[in-house]
Formats: C-alpha cells, sequence, structure tokens
C-alpha cells in the first residue's frame, strides 16, 4: 500500500503490515555528534511554561490536586476540549476540558475513585454512584474471587501493593501506529483479525479475544471521535512532523482518558519522530527551533498528565507519578545506532523547560552508543537528576531494538508484548514468618504452613535455609493464584480498550513478579552464616527481635560471600514461582523494584536478623542497606550488578546518589567519569541505575524550605519526583540514603 | 609473600590521579603534615594485611571502569615506606594490564623505591611547600628530597603530576604559587599541577583519636582564592 503522506519515505514491509520497526529501520538518520546543534527554548515555549508554571503552584496550594470532575466518569469523548492557551499551544489535548483538573475513573474500583475524591474535599457525584450500582468493577470482581488466605496474604502485607484495587497499568500501546497509518488502517486490521477468529475453536480463551476486539475496534472509533473534538482528522497517516507528534500524542492522551494504570508509559517515540523531522527539515519546511518546540509542547502536555489517587496509593507510589516512561537511545540490531538528533532534542527539554520528573526519560546505554551521546546524558544527568539509564546491551539480545520500558525497568516488545503486573511479596518478612513456623508477629497472623517456631539458642544457617524454601515455595504458588485473579478481573472489568487496540491481536503476556527486602535478607542470611544471631523470644515463644554479634560481610561491599546469597535469593524465587500455571499463559518474570514502598514495608516489618531494627525503612529496589557500604560507590555498583537480569527479566533497580566532589573536579571530569561508571557498571551485566549528582545538605534544606525548591527533581526508584511532593516520612528515608562523597 | 599493611580501599576514586581510579591507602607515615587529613594513617600499625595478588584481585573487578585513563592509586600514609609490597602490587597490575599511580610525598628513595618506580605510569608528588623552611617546620623532612625525587622522575621520565594543598596565611600567596609554579616548570615530566584546596573536614577524626589538629585553628581558603591562585599555572 501506498499513500501521499509517505513520499520521501523509504518503502518495506511496513507497508504492507503494521510494523513500525521496520519504518523505523528502514528510514531513520543515525547522529554520532555532540549537543552543539541544539536550539534554545523559544520565547513562545518560555510564555507557555510560565504559565504551566503558575498552574503548578496553584495545584501545590490546592494540597496537590488542584481540581476533581467528579461527576463525569473519564474516557475518550466524555471532556470537551481543554487548552493551557490555545492559540499558542502546537500540540494540543488534555484529558479533561481543563489543565490539572482531574477526572475519576471507577472501573478499576469505585471505593477508590469515592476515597480519593474524598481526600481531597470532593465528593463522588450521586449519579456515578448509581451508575456503577448496576456496574462491576475490576476491585469487585476480584474480592469475589480471592480465597481467605489470599485476603489474609494481602492482610498481614507479606504481599502487598497489588493492583486489585486500582488500574494494572505497566501497558504500553505502540502510540507511534497512529500516527504512520492512521487509524483506519488499524481498525481494518482488527476487522480482518476479528473476521479470521471465526475459523478458530470457540473455546474459552477464543470467545474472549473476539470480545475483546470488538472492544479495541469501538474505542479505535472514539479515538478519532476524540481527535475531530480537537478538529483534527487523524483517518490517514501522519502528513509531517507536526501531525506525527500530534496523532501520536492523541493516542496516548486516549489511552490515559480510558485508564487510570499504575504506570502508563509511552514507549519509544524519539526516533520514530525524528524521521518525520528530518523529511521536514530537509523539504525547508522546519528548523532545529521548529523541531525543539515541538519536542517542547509535547513534553508540557506529558507533564501536566494527572492521575487522582488516594494516599494509601500514594504511601506506595509517592509523589504522584504517572510513569509517562519514554526510552531514549539504544542501539539497532545491525550496527548502528538508534540515537537520532530528536534523542537529543527529547533530553533538551529538560533544559529549555527545566528539570523536572515526567516524562521519565530512560537512556537505553550501550557500550557502542555514540561518544557524543554518552557525554551528553552523563551531562544532563549532573546538572538535572532527571534521567535513568538501563543497560541495552543484555536487554536487545531478548527483547530486539524496537522495545520500550513500561514504568520503571519493564522491558518489553512495542506493540508485542504486555504485562500483567504485580507488585511485589516482602522476602523479609516471609523470613521471620518462617522462622516463627507461620505467624506473623507484627499483625499477629498465623498464615503458611503451620509448625512450632525454630528452635535454639543461636540461629544456623542450613536448619534456616531449609525452614525459609518451606515458606518460599508455599508463597510463590500463593502469589501466582492470586495474580491469575487480579488480571482475570482486571481483563474482564478494567480491559485496556485503546491500549490493546495498539498492540498486535497475538500478543506475547509477561506476568511481572516482585520482591522487596532483597538486601535485608541477603545481610540477615549473611549475619545468620557468618556472624552469631540469638533470637529473642515473647512470652509464647515466637521470635520478636534478634540479638545479631560478629562480624559478618554485608551486601554492597562486592564481597561473592554474601552477594551471592541474593543472587541466589532470586534464582530460588523464580523457579519457584514458575511451578505455578499462569493466567493466560504469561511467562513469570521478576523484578528487585520497590518504587517507594521500601517505606512501607520496613514499617510492616520486626526486626530482622541484620540487625535491621522493627519498622525501619528497607533499602529501595536491589540497593545495600543505606550506610552499609564500606568500599565505595564501585564496590556497592558490582554487588547490585551480580543480581542475574536472566532471573529478574522484569528488572533490578538501583539508585545512586553521590556528591558532585566525588564525581571529580572539574565539570569536564565529572561528565567523563560518570560516563565511566555507567560503561562500567553495564559491561558488568548490571540492568538499572537512577543516578543523582547532588549534596544531602541541598535535601536537608529543600525539607526545611520546600518554598526555595519548588523544582527540585531527584531519582527515588525507577522513576524521579518532584522532591516536594513527597511525603516528609519518605523525604526523610530519601535524605538518610548513602551519597557518595570524597573521603 | 609479602603483605601490605593497608588501612583502607576506596572503590571509586575521581580526585586521585588520572579518570576512575581504585585507591587504595597504605597504612604508616613517616612525616607529619599540619594539613594531614588522614591522621588515622600515620601509626604502622592497626591496618589490614593483604597480600600484592589480593589487593590486584579487588583491583581487577573494577577493570570495567578504568576505562582509557583510569587504574590503581597507591596512596596512604606513606606508600614509600611500603616500596616493596607496592612494587609487587604495581607489577601484578601490569601483568593486568592496569594502569598504576602513586601518590607521594616524595621524601625517600633508595634502591627498593627505584624498582618501584619502574613499574609506575604517574606519579603524583605532593610538593607542600616552597621552601625548606616551611618544610622542617610543617612537614618534618627537608625540602631537598621531594626535589630530587623530582629530579629522579625526570631522569626516568615518568608522567608525573604537582600537587600542593593550598593554606590560608602559609601557602595562599601568589608568589607561593609562581615558585610552584618554577619547580614544575623545570621538570618537563610534569603535565599537570594541582592546587587542593586545605579542608577540615578530617577534624573530626582528629577528635576521635583525641590528638591536636594542627592547622585546625587555620581557615579554609575561599572559592575566589582558588580561582585567582588556579590562573597562575
Amino acid at each position: 500500500m501506498t499513500h501521499e503522506n509517505w513520499n520521501g519515505f523509504k518503502g518495506g514491509v511496513w507497508q504492507d503490515e503494521i510494523n513500525v520497526r521496520d519504518f523505523i529501520q528502514q528510514n531513520y538518520t543515525e547522529y554520532t555528534g555532540d549537543d552543539s546543534f541544539l536550539a534554545d527554548a523559544t520565547e513562545r515555549t518560555t510564555a507557555l511554561m510560565k504559565k504551566v508554571q503558575a498552574l503548578f503552584a496553584l495545584e501545590r496550594q490546592f494540597g496537590g490536586v488542584l481540581d476533581i470532575d467528579t461527576a463525569t466518569v473519564s474516557s475518550l469523548t466524555t471532556f470537551s476540549p481543554g487548552y493551557i492557551d490555545k492559540d499558542n499551544e502546537i500540540i494540543v489535548g488534555m484529558q479533561t476540558n481543563r489543565p490539572l483538573k482531574r477526572g475519576v475513573s471507577p472501573f478499576g474500583g469505585i471505593r477508590m475513585a469515592r476515597q480519593a475524591c474524598e481526600a481531597y474535599g470532593y465528593k463522588l457525584s450521586e449519579t456515578i454512584e448509581d451508575e456503577f450500582k448496576f456496574r462491576t468493577t475490576h476491585n469487585e470482581g476480584v474480592f469475589r474471587a480471592y480465597t481467605d488466605e489470599m485476603r489474609l496474604a494481602r492482610r498481614c502485607h507479606v504481599i502487598t501493593g497489588l493492583p486489585d484495587a486500582y488500574g494494572r497499568g505497566r501497558i504500553i500501546g505502540d502510540y507511534r501506529r497512529v500516527a504512520l497509518y492512521g487509524v483506519d488502517k488499524l481498525i481494518e486490521e482488527k476487522k480482518k483479525d476479528k473476521a479470521a477468529m471465526a475459523e478458530k475453536p470457540f473455546v474459552a480463551e477464543n470467545i474472549k479475544i473476539n470480545g475483546e476486539l470488538f472492544k479495541q475496534i469501538s474505542f479505535l472509533g472514539k479515538l478519532k471521535e476524540m481527535a475531530n473534538m480537537y478538529g483534527f482528522d487523524i483517518s490517514g497517516p501522519a502528513r509531517d512532523s507536526r501531525e506525527a507528534v500530534q496523532w501520536t500524542y492523541f493516542a496516548y492522551l486516549a489511552a490515559i482518558k480510558e485508564q487510570n494504570g499504575a504506570a502508563m508509559s509511552l514507549g519509544r517515540v524519539a526516533t520514530f519522530f525524528d524521521i518525520y523531522m528530518e523529511r521536514d527539515i530537509k523539504n525547508g519546511t522546519l528548523t532545529e527551533q521548529g523541531a525543539q518546540e515541538l519536542f517542547d509542547d509535547f513534553v508540557i502536555k506529558l507533564r501536566i498528565a494527572r492521575h487522582l489517587r488516594t494516599p494509601e496509593y500514594n504511601e506506595l507510589f509517592g509523589g504522584d507519578p504517572m510513569w509517562i516512561t519514554e526510552a531514549v537511545g539504544g542501539m539497532g540490531e545491525d550496527g548502528r545506532t538508534l540515537v537520532s538528533k530528536s534523542s537529543f532534542r527529547v533530553l533538551n527539554t529538560l533544559y529549555t523547560l527545566g528539570s523536572s520528573p515526567e516524562p521519565n526519560l530512560t537512556v537505553l546505554w550501550s557500550k557502542d552508543l555514540p561518544e557524543g551521546f554518552k557525554k551528553f546524558c552523563a551531562k544532563v544527568s549532573k546538572d538535572t537528576d532527571s534521567i535513568q539509564y538501563e543497560n541495552d546491551d543484555i536487554m536487545r539480545p531478548i527483547y530486539g531494538d524496537d522495545y520500550a520500558i513500561a514504568c520503571c525497568v519493564s522491558a518489553m516488545k512495542l506493540g508485542k508484548q504486555m504485562q500483567f503486573f504485580g507488585a511485589r511479596c516482602n522476602l523479609a518478612k516471609l523470613l521471620n514468618i518462617a522462622l516463627n513456623g507461620g505467624y506473623d508477629a507484627m499483625s499477629n497472623i498465623h498464615i503458611g504452613p503451620q509448625m512450632e517456631p525454630i528452635s535454639g539458642d543461636k540461629l544456623d544457617f542450613d536448619t534456616v535455609m531449609e525452614r525459609y524454601d518451606i515458606y518460599i515455595q508455599w508463597l510463590s504458588q500463593l502469589y501466582v493464584k492470586t495474580m491469575n485473579v487480579i488480571h482475570y478481573m482486571h481483563d474482564e472489568y478494567c480491559y485496556e480498550k485503546v491500549q490493546m487496540a495498539l498492540h498486535d491481536t497475538e500478543v506475547e503476556r509477561l506476568m511481572a513478579f516482585g520482591i522487596a527486602g532483597l538486601s535485608v535478607v541477603a545481610d540477615s542470611l549473611s549475619a545468620i552464616k557468618f556472624g552469631c544471631v540469638k533470637p529473642i523470644r515473647n512470652d509464647e515463644g515466637f521470635i520478636v527481635d534478634y540479638e545479631t554479634t560478629g562480624e559478618f560481610p554485608k551486601f554492597g561491599n562486592d564481597d561473592d560471600r554474601v552477594d551471592s546469597l541474593a543472587q541466589d535469593m532470586t534464582h530460588r524465587f523464580i523457579e519457584a514461582l514458575r511451578k505455578t500455571e499462569t493466567y493466560r499463559n504469561a511467562v513469570h518474570t521478576l523484578s528487585v523494584l520497590t518504587i517507594t514502598s521500601n517505606v512501607m514495608y520496613g514499617k510492616n516489618t520486626g526486626a530482622t536478623p541484620d540487625g535491621r531494627k522493627s519498622g525501619e525503612p528497607f533499602a529501595p529496589g536491589a540497593n545495600p542497606m543505606h550506610n552499609r557500604e564500606e568500599n565505595g560507590a564501585l564496590a556497592s555498583l558490582n554487588s547490585v550488578a551480580k543480581i542475574s537480569y536472566d532471573d529478574c527479566r522484569d528488572g533490578v533497580s538501583n539508585t545512586f546518589s553521590i556528591t558532585p566532589e566525588a564525581l571529580g573536579k572539574t565539570d569536564d571530569e565529572r561528565v567523563n567519569n560518570l560516563v565511566g561508571i555507567l560503561d562500567g557498571y553495564f559491561a558488568k551485566k548490571a540492568h538499572h541505575i537512577n543516578v543523582n549528582v547532588l549534596n544531602r545538605e541541598t535535601l536537608l534544606d529543600a525539607y526545611e524550605n520546600p518554598e526555595k525548591y519548588p523544582n527540585l527533581t531527584i531519582r527515588v526508584s525507577g522513576y524521579a519526583v518532584n522532591f516536594n511532593k513527597l511525603s516528609r516520612e519518605h523525604q526523610r528515608e530519601v535524605i538518610s540514603r548513602t551519597f557518595h562523597t570524597v573521603l | 609473600m609479602i603483605k601490605g599493611n593497608i588501612h583502607s580501599i576506596q572503590s571509586l576514586g575521581t580526585v586521585d590521579g588520572p579518570g576512575i581510579r581504585f585507591v587504595v591507602f597504605l597504612q604508616g607515615c613517616n612525616l607529619r603534615c599540619g594539613c594531614c587529613h588522614n591522621p588515622d594513617t600515620w601509626r604502622f600499625d592497626g591496618g589490614t594485611q593483604y597480600t600484592p595478588q589480593e589487593i590486584v584481585d579487588k583491583a581487577v573487578r573494577y577493570k570495567e571502569y578504568f576505562g582509557e585513563t583510569g587504574g590503581i592509586t597507591l596512596s596512604g600514609g606513606e606508600p614509600l615506606l611500603q616500596a616493596e609490597f607496592a612494587y609487587e602490587v604495581f607489577n601484578l597490575c601490569h601483568q593486568n594490564g592496569i594502569n598504576t599511580c602513586l601518590d607521594t610525598s616524595g621524601s625517600i628513595l633508595n634502591d627498593t623505591v627505584k624498582k618501584l618506580l619502574t613499574v609506575t605510569d604517574r606519579v603524583l608528588l605532593d610538593i607542600k611547600y616552597t621552601n625548606d623552611e616551611q618544610y622542617r617546620k610543617y612537614v618534618g623532612c627537608e625540602m631537598n628530597e621531594p626535589i630530587e625525587f623530582l629530579d629522579y622522575l625526570q631522569s626516568q621520565k615518568i608522567p608525573t603530576t604537582i600537587r600542593q594543598v593550598i593554606i590560608p596565611t602559609l601557602t595562599d600567596s601568589k608568589d607561593n604559587v609562581k615558585e610552584l609554579k618554577k619547580i614544575a616548570d623545570n621538570a618537563t615530566v610534569v603535565d599537570k599541577i594541582e592546587l587542593l584546596p586545605f579542608r577540615k573536614i578530617c577534624q573530626t577524626k582528629y577528635d576521635n583519636m583525641g590528638i591536636n589538629f594542627k592547622f585546625g585553628h587555620l581557615p579554609e581558603p575561599d572559592a575566589d582564592t582558588m580561582k585567582q591562585l588556579n590562573k597562575l599555572i
């Protein structure tokens, strides 16, 4: 097939099938130079951003939520068009009819929508309440099917944060398809797929797919309607770069209007846009300044995206994040870099618009990236603390070269894979439950296999491991079964119609499990193995504390004796999970990522054998416990790098804070050394790193004087936050983290 | 097998030699500089014993980070006091393709030290003052010792960085820095001069050890002074 809007593009299989990757490969221009070509913000951009900053200030004054429309269920066409400043916007479209006004999305759970409204002084309208009396939400579906044990596991916090009361997110539509093909072509293809279903046996799974295809086609129609309300006809392919950005944004916007998912990521759009920009620049219809403006305006739209969430949700995922993750850079399978000028432009928005947590800019790092790009990334990190890095060299062999990152660290092939998000279980609490023979002293709940609490004055490593493994096996099967319930019901009652319409019909599903407290458990097992741990029991004979003495190696010092315990734990856990069948034959994956829930997990976990006190926060993600690192930053990185990505295909998150002085004496040295650290860390096969270059004093000052730092952005755990949007408790935890300093 | 007495190891060093460096601080020092920020390395006992192989086995784990410029740095204390051990470490580093850098006050030059310098890729040489009087008063050795050391580095063509701590009232004059520059210019092996601002963050170390920080009463130099002095080099 051909189209006049494709003139000037090199043809390929992308013309005959939905295949954005092929279009990119045939047409993109790699860029191996430095950042000197970049343009600054225009006056228009600066003026528009000023308006947005004023809105942000107002939102802060209103306690974090500017306004809620309590009477309208958010969907593609339920709000009239909204603008920041209509005449001066290049890219348009808003979730509701006014900037920062939040809509309600009760399909995940009406209770959550109700509580979220009430938390900010609003009341969900009677109309919506009435309407949902006759509808089943995802949340209601899940609780109908939960077993007693599942409820108990949830209540004692050994598995928490599960998406059973809110939208699961972590699904990335291939939003680029709308720009490249136009909606009509996408509808046509989906109709063909639906027609082909008629030939298949009508068993449950196929009937389900058939029903889903109906919903997808219907919502592609609504997507066109939504764009029409803004005065755009998106039935055909985009004609130029502005349309390419606008069409893609409409598709993303439709997704966040329809779904209040935990993480609603963007994908990998920069180099795709670059193809249109290169064509326009060649035609003389676009300048560098114009290209930057398109990115700036697009990014402004992403920065004002909001979802309505409860305070409990914020405890898990602090800072009001959306996880609009955009994967930048990486290498192609043919050895060319996928870095284009637009990879620079999207990072440059952190200068043109100022630093910001969203979109969640994620650099796919490879040893083979052009030096100019590596240095620019390091400079941006040093200046803004707003980007994260993930290892393209270990992901590309698995996901190819057109994958993106959902949320923080979850890789998936764009349009071909989706994920069933599964939060995480608490490994440290599980260790305590195991030692107490199926009793959680924190919540006073008996759960799991019931046996005598472990006896003796001193904990013996082999005995502990044997006992622990029994509980790992038990929790794993319970965890998989619980996830199966959740995602069955989510598909049933809160299906992602737009996002799945932008996937191939035959999609591969990943089921993402997670663990929290890895470094606590590794150090605890190390203390038992190499030190001396005496359990302290209460009157009933249950262990409530430990007396830990003697030297023992701690995770974060590049010491194989303890690092191997962490490696063993992830391996053991994913192997245990794989023993239980998943819903829709999803592939089991595992992450070591906590978001900001490490504080909450710690709060709900009693004292642990490593010497951690009851209620103390865990380290985030796969980080070593704070201030237990004795050999400096690289030793800490090497320990984390040992955790196998093969065991943890859903990502291993590490958050790294270093003072500017510890990176070198001059700006040039700091940039070069940061590049060296990233090259080395990823050569060690590590998966992910958040980089903060700042002093603890800055955070302490921001803690006391928030008004001085309205835009202070820091990376916390797979995403970035505005420091002021964190709770006081989360702020204190971030301040207490290890900062690598000069001796 | 000879063992070294090690004070501590820093896996990420970015201020002691070019690029990213694995820095090993050796225990024991023959000098007692008033500005010293590592008084805990003075004593000869109290460190941890390592064989050269053990140190290099650790350093090798960071090879991926070193790139083309980084490597290992032996600092201290005074590494020349354990020159035989240092030689073994550097020799093994070379066998493993790791660049070697020696951070020293240059107050010892014997046959073992000369052997060590055959496997040293760069020296960070402290020229603590530019006159003999201050050297005798605040360091405890003669000025001609580091100068002879520098002459030897020149004869062996070993790339050298000269470093001096800028201490208000003692070394923060323009004349002093000009004099330092003159010393550096006399040796073509010197390709870099680093002026390090005097820092008092080590005060707590002195307090914890219950000993007097000789220069504790002096202020830290301000950024502007450092900027002006750096213009002279």
